[in-house]
């Protein structure tokens, strides 16, 4: 398997679980590009855990086909393939009897790595998930928050460089301020390592925040609609999408853009409220609203004027 | 040597308290100089037989136990004949398990360990299996998600996991050995069973002699069950309380 990110191809597959009539995945095909977050979402019974868990083999499929980079994955060697993709779960499963370090070097020691290696591994990846690579990675798991340890399963999955991840609701059992910024450190790893990740959530928000498309399953595992977070807010296919994403969809439309991304005009009135560029133009209307104003002033990084927006460039 | 003595014949038998002090004639409950003439002839050698039974026993035991354990977890359906087994045994009267012994296995050790190994494959066996069943599901399935193998799983993740269920049966099983032990003395003047059927076998009972190998009993016990702990904390680093 390379270790480059890898194209994921789900190809008619289909998941009937035995004695059951009805398919937990029916015939579901997309294709997610390499390098790119593709968001499972729905509501339960859409199988999206299943779909997930179909990729690395934890879940049989029962017709159809899964490639990665063009080979099925019915070809691998199931803990080849496992220990090449990485994996994270809602409950996070950590090895409570295993320090940090033992924890993230779990793959690269099934992999017959050097100890010194790991060791460097370990380290690095504590410091790109946030932690303290000497303090914390003699730590046990039960000595750590549940942010943290979302954290220490991040980088867990990440420790033997897979070309795929499967992420199973990562975020779901944090606090809500939490859960933000772990998106938000998310999405800046992501920007470095730029790998193929399927990412599964109930939460439409949070689907809409991390993915670059977004597949959304009703009941029954039967794909509604898979497109851009744009697409499916401005162009939902059908009442049950359109349903799922929320009335407000116009709104979280409006979380897809920053501020920078329109074309402002020159700054000439005093006194308007001040906002860095990269706000999302939602958190902009929301202060126009709770301000009474009609425009606001956009300033850059060092806090230099770059221009105004009123609140019909807002709207428009 | 046969350690239990019945009174014979009628009438009042006054004890033979040796060459006495005056705190034996009176047959006080704690004499020192008894136990300091008695260590080396008597309670020295009843202590380490004592150890050694317990040892044996619970060694036996654990194994047996271990390899019982594994086999129901991998197949879950001889679970419950097993437990039943281990229940079963365990409500023999022990008095009773000697002495239907005697005519299989003699006047030996053998006699003695058989019943003590039966009574902790009790305590431990169902801790071994309780400890390898109560891994949590999303520890198992990580593991599995990350591909170790199913011998893997059990080795790094699921035994390790049980240890502490395994220590806490391995002391209960070890105090009960101890102190059953001491009953495996009907049979066969062995262990610190020995000095107490002796003591009380008196019509009048001996009680320095008494209070001497229970009191060793005890100790044995307390220090056995602290060793245990000690040993359970240096092998669970993980599991120490914040």
């Amino acid at each position: 398997m390379p270790t480059e990110a890898a194209e994921l191809v789900f190809d008619e597959a289909t998941k009937v679980y035995p004695g059951r009539d009805a398919a937990a995945v029916d015939h579901l095909s997309l294709t997610v590009p390499a390098g790119e977050i593709c968001v499972l979402v729905g509501p339960s019974g859409g199988g999206k855990t299943t779909a997930l868990k179909l990729v690395n083999r934890l879940i049989p499929l029962t017709s159809g086909y899964i490639r990665i980079d063009g080979r099925q994955i019915g070809d691998y060697d199931v803990t080849e393939l496992r220990r090449s993709i990485g994996y994270v779960i809602q409950q996070v499963g950590l090895f409570p009897h295993m320090t940090i370090e033992g924890n993230i070097g779990t793959v690269p020691r099934l992999l017959g790595w050097q100890k010194q290696r790991i060791r460097e591994r370990v380290g690095e990846l504590l410091e790109l998930v946030g932690l303290d690579p000497e303090k914390d990675r003699r730590r046990f798991p039960a000595e750590l928050s549940g942010g943290q340890r979302q954290r220490v399963g991040l980088a867990r999955a990440l420790a033997a460089n897979p070309a795929l991840m499967l992420m199973d609701e990562p975020f779901g059992a944090i606090d809500p301020i939490v859960r933000a910024r772990l998106q938000d450190e998310f999405l800046r790893l992501q920007q470095e390592l730029r790998k193929t990740v399927v990412f599964v959530t109930h939460d439409i928000d949070e689907a809409i925040k991390v993915g670059d498309r977004i597949a959304i399953l009703r009941e029954g595992g039967r794909l509604a609609q898979y497109d851009t977070p744009q697409q499916i807010l401005e162009h939902p296919i059908d009442d049950f999408v359109a349903d799922f994403v929320g009335r407000d969809r116009a709104l979280k439309a409006l979380t897809l853009k920053t501020l920078g991304e329109l074309e402002l005009s020159p700054a000439t009135e005093d006194g308007l409220p001040r906002l860095p560029a990269d706000t999302s133009l939602r958190d902009a209307l929301a202060i126009i609203v709770a301000e009474r104003r009609d425009a606001l002033l956009v300033v850059g990084p060092d806090g230099s004027p770059l221009g105004v927006v009123t609140r019909e460039d807002l709207l428009r | 040597m046969s350690g239990l003595r019945l009174a014979d014949g009628g009438g009042p038998v006054i004890p033979d308290f040796g060459h006495g002090t005056a705190c034996l004639r009176d047959n006080h409950w704690f004499c020192t100089s008894w136990v300091h003439e008695h260590w080396g002839e008597t309670l020295q050698p009843a202590l380490l037989q004592h150890i050694y039974l317990t040892l044996l026993a619970v060694g036996i035991g654990f194994a047996i136990s271990f390899v019982l354990a594994i086999i129901a977890f991998r197949f879950r359906f001889l679970g419950p004949p097993l437990g039943a087994v281990s229940d079963f045994l365990y409500c023999i009267p022990s008095i009773a398990l000697f002495l239907l012994l005697v005519p299989v296995t003699g006047l030996t050790v053998t006699t003695l360990v058989i019943p003590l190994v039966a009574y902790t494959l009790f305590v431990i066996y169902p801790n071994i299996l309780a400890g390898l069943r109560g891994v949590p599901p999303e520890v198992l399935e990580s593991a599995r998600g990350m591909g170790f193998t199913r011998r893997q799983t059990f080795w790094r993740v699921e035994l390790p996991l049980a240890v502490p269920a395994i220590m806490a049966g391995l002391r209960v099983a070890t105090v009960s050995t101890i102190s059953i032990a001491t009953i495996a003395a009907v049979v066969l003047y062995y262990g610190l069973g020995g000095p107490i059927f002796e003591a009380i076998s008196q019509p009048d009972i001996f009680r320095t002699e008494l209070v001497a190998a229970g009191g060793l009993t005890i100790l044995l016990a307390l220090t056995a069950d602290t060793l245990l702990t000690l040993l359970q904390r240096a092998l669970t680093p993980w599991n120490r309380q914040r």
